[in-house]
């Protein structure tokens, strides 16, 4: 019972890191570039989840300095998360760039079909 | 002035040079920046090291706001050498960068080029000074995400895949890093090295800790390229554009051998590391199979930069293999090899894009008898090569007799014996291109080549001169990483 | 082209409420949730819905490209610049105390500075990513 207790008290955390493996798993076995982006986006996500919920205080309300609140959030995951929220969105727009350059050269982005073409140079 | 905001102005410095680069979008002027900046770099770099030498740590808390509050850089003699080795890399390279850029990147791209090498040698020493694990991972993606750009800029269209593939693999190592740091932070509330190592200690929660050590292994092994880690390297490096090989050879994977050398010593302590994990085991294992492995693949290798690469991912394996030994001669073995192997295979990649220069391939059946025409080019990949087999003379020597005497410490007499054996598979990769080059006849098309500007040959001798310098005089390098490491042992003892 | 009216006139009304609700959140930042980041995606997102709405000529021809590709290092540079200034004061970077007289005026008016260098840099991107992509394949 106390066990069960525990599982079902953390949540948060079987949502990250269901979220987590299933990211990791549509990369490795998806050979769709864009399918492989979203899951890569997956997995970060699952990583905002990680750090912000902990920073979540029961009864705490938003950061800001008032008269009359005591009990805050900790805000710094959420100016961490802001920050790998940023990178995220610059990886991803990176990679579906490389991937639109891919398409454009290849004519697919599948990867087995891009290997099949062989290498160029050699 | 300068002397007070030189952990800073080395991350700064290069970063303005990037933005001034993309708002000038033309490729000359870009260059003269870049040049500017990168050479004012490397002369704050050894400002710093000469400040570190003089006054010991130097913290420096951005913002006026104190650590652990505010972020903090902390630099001491090891972090000091990684920038001093990233910033005159980059600023030896940069000058060779006119000419091979001019030939292998279209016009309307060189300031991008330019703007990609400045943010990516700005996250480079960011990552090398910081004080805070997340700071850490903001620049750990600066430098990566203008890596995988830089490579995209290659000319062949596997270029693009090669940049997919690293940017697939490079973000989940970077994620992983951030999972481990996460972790560390929900137990012990901090993300300052200093204020973590010190929490951790009495912090009840160590299985946590524990998890985050295996994600951060993981992690940054992505981006060490640590066996069997590597697969992105060599496709990255063969198809990146020769400048950009050359700094990311020389460069990259050393500090991501840096931040888990800091991560380990300074922050978890040996205790948690070496005796609670089995990171020893797991090291040196993987290293001596990346030794081997690596080396092995290298020997059939026909195009040289992948051959290199994949000697670049057996030289990584000594790094780690210093790291796992666990004692002082071998993480001295470990930092002075960052220095000497930045130095050889920064010749050697420089040489092989002055090939590329010339005769638009560096394929080995492409390169027969060109040493007879290229002499002085081919003659600093000699030297460079025989730094990577550990030719006593050479860079490479210094490093192998200290990874040696740490394995004798140790009493694993049959790891000195590995460390040898996986030298003389290099004889006969480095060997290979060798024979083509100077033993084969040059054919009529051959003999029309000749060595390349001066602009490129100047950076790739000063190079090839440092590797024979410091291997004959190995007291500067040596001495710095020897008391880099005690410091590194000293303060978790 | 053919428009919906209902779309585009909506979208018309829309569009000046998005910039507001966009200043909104960038100077309320000070005192409650918001900030540049935001304020520059709801900016950038303003003009993506118009490039939709009326297509990539017309909202070229509102935000040129080459402006575009100004603000993204413009706004780094603010922010960087900023930080710089408190090393002629003797202090470290982004030392915002040396912006004014007192401790609080100085932190407000550095966070200020750094904010609207955040959104010139956020809303640049937002619009770069967009036309990069909702761009390519026409020209060739």
């Amino acid at each position: 019972m106390e066990l069960a207790q525990t599982i079902i008290a953390h949540y948060n955390h079987w949502i990250t890191i269901f979220l987590m493996v299933a990211g990791l798993y549509v990369v490795v076995a998806r050979g769709n570039m864009v399918k492989k982006l979203v899951g890569l986006s997956l997995f970060q996500t699952s990583v905002y989840l990680l750090y912000i919920s902990p920073g979540k205080i029961i009864g705490g309300t938003p950061p800001i300095l008032d008269q009359g609140i005591e009990v805050y959030s900790n805000p710094l995951p959420h100016v961490l998360i802001l920050t790998a929220i940023v990178v995220g969105v610059a990886t991803l727009s990176l990679g579906l760039g490389l991937v639109v350059r891919i398409n454009e050269v290849y004519g697919t982005i599948e990867e087995d079909e891009i290997f099949e073409q062989g290498d160029d140079d050699e | 002035m300068i002397a007070q905001h030189v952990p800073i102005l080395a991350v700064m410095v290069p970063m303005f040079g990037a933005l001034l680069a993309t708002l000038v979008r033309r490729g000359d002027v870009a260059w003269a920046i870049g040049l500017a900046t990168t050479l004012a770099t490397a002369a704050l770099a050894v400002l710093l090291l000469q400040r570190v030498l003089i006054e010991g740590v130097v913290s420096y808390a951005i913002g006026g706001w104190a650590p652990p509050v505010g972020i903090e850089y902390r630099v001491d003699l090891a972090n000091a050498l990684v920038v001093l080795i990233v910033s005159a890399i980059s600023a030896l390279i940069m000058p060779y960068a006119r000419t091979s850029v001019n030939a292998e990147i279209a016009s309307d791209q060189h300031a991008w080029f330019y703007t990609m090498y400045l943010l990516c040698m700005s996250g480079l020493n960011g990552i090398a000074l910081t004080g805070d694990a997340f700071n850490a991972f903001v620049f750990l993606e600066i430098s990566s995400l203008s890596t995988y750009v830089m490579i995209a800029l290659g000319q062949s269209r596997r270029s693009l895949l090669s940049a997919y593939q690293y940017l697939i693999m490079g973000t989940i190592g970077a994620t992983f890093y951030v999972i481990g740091a996460g972790l560390l932070f929900t137990v012990t509330g901090s993300l300052n090295f200093v204020d973590v190592a010190e929490r951790i200690a009495t912090s009840p929660y160590d299985r946590a800790v524990l998890t985050s050590i295996a994600f951060i292994t993981v992690g940054i092994g992505l981006k060490v390229a640590l066996f069997p880690l590597h697969v992105w390297l060599p496709n990255a490096y063969a198809k990146a554009p020769s400048v950009a090989t050359a700094l990311l050879a020389a460069t990259a994977t050393k500090v991501a051998v840096y931040l888990l050398v800091r991560l380990y010593f300074s922050v978890y302590g040996i205790e948690m590391v070496f005796v609670r994990q089995p990171v020893v085991e797991v090291l040196l294992v993987l290293s001596v199979a990346a030794m081997f492995f690596a080396s092995f693949v290298a020997v059939f290798e026909i195009n040289t930069k992948r051959l290199l690469a994949y000697s670049s991912v057996a030289q990584v394996g000594y790094m780690t293999l210093g790291i796992s030994l666990a004692s002082v001669t071998g993480l001295t073995g470990t930092l002075v090899h960052l220095a000497n192997h930045a130095m050889m295979k920064g010749a050697a990649f420089l040489a092989l894009g002055a090939v590329a220069y010339r005769i638009g391939s560096v394929n080995i059946d492409r390169m027969q008898g060109i040493g007879r025409v290229m002499p002085i080019t081919m003659g600093c990949f000699v030297v460079a090569g025989l730094s990577l087999i550990g030719v006593p003379g050479t860079v490479g020597f210094v490093s192998k007799y200290y990874l040696v005497l740490g394995a004798f410490e140790k009493g694993w007499w049959w790891l000195a014996f590995l460390i040898v054996a996986s030298s003389l598979i290099a004889v006969f990769y480095v060997g290979r291109v060798v024979e083509a080059a100077w033993f084969a006849k040059p054919d009529v098309e051959m003999a029309q080549v000749k060595d390349p500007p001066l602009s490129m040959l100047v950076p790739m001798i000063v190079l090839t001169a440092a590797c024979v310098f410091f291997g004959l005089d190995a007291s500067l390098t040596a001495g710095i990483a020897g008391q880099a490491a005690a410091a590194l042992f000293g303060g978790v003892q | 082209m053919k428009l919906d009216v209902v779309l585009r006139i909506v979208t018309k009304l829309m569009l000046p409420f998005m910039l507001v609700f966009a200043a909104y959140v960038q100077f309320h930042g000070d005192y409650g949730p918001g900030g540049g980041f935001q304020a520059g995606v709801i900016a950038g997102a303003a003009l993506i819905l118009y490039a939709i709405m009326f297509g990539l000529e017309q909202s070229m021809r509102v935000v040129p490209t080459w402006v575009v590709e100004k603000m993204i290092p413009a706004g780094v540079l603010l922010y960087a610049g900023v930080g710089a200034v408190s090393f002629f004061y003797g202090e470290n970077f982004l030392d915002y105390d040396v912006l004014g007289h007192d401790h609080v005026h100085a932190q407000e008016l550095g966070i200020f500075l750094v904010e609207l260098g955040v959104f010139i840099t956020v809303a640049g991107t937002m619009i770069a990513i967009f036309y990069g992509f909702a761009g390519r394949g026409r020209e060739e």
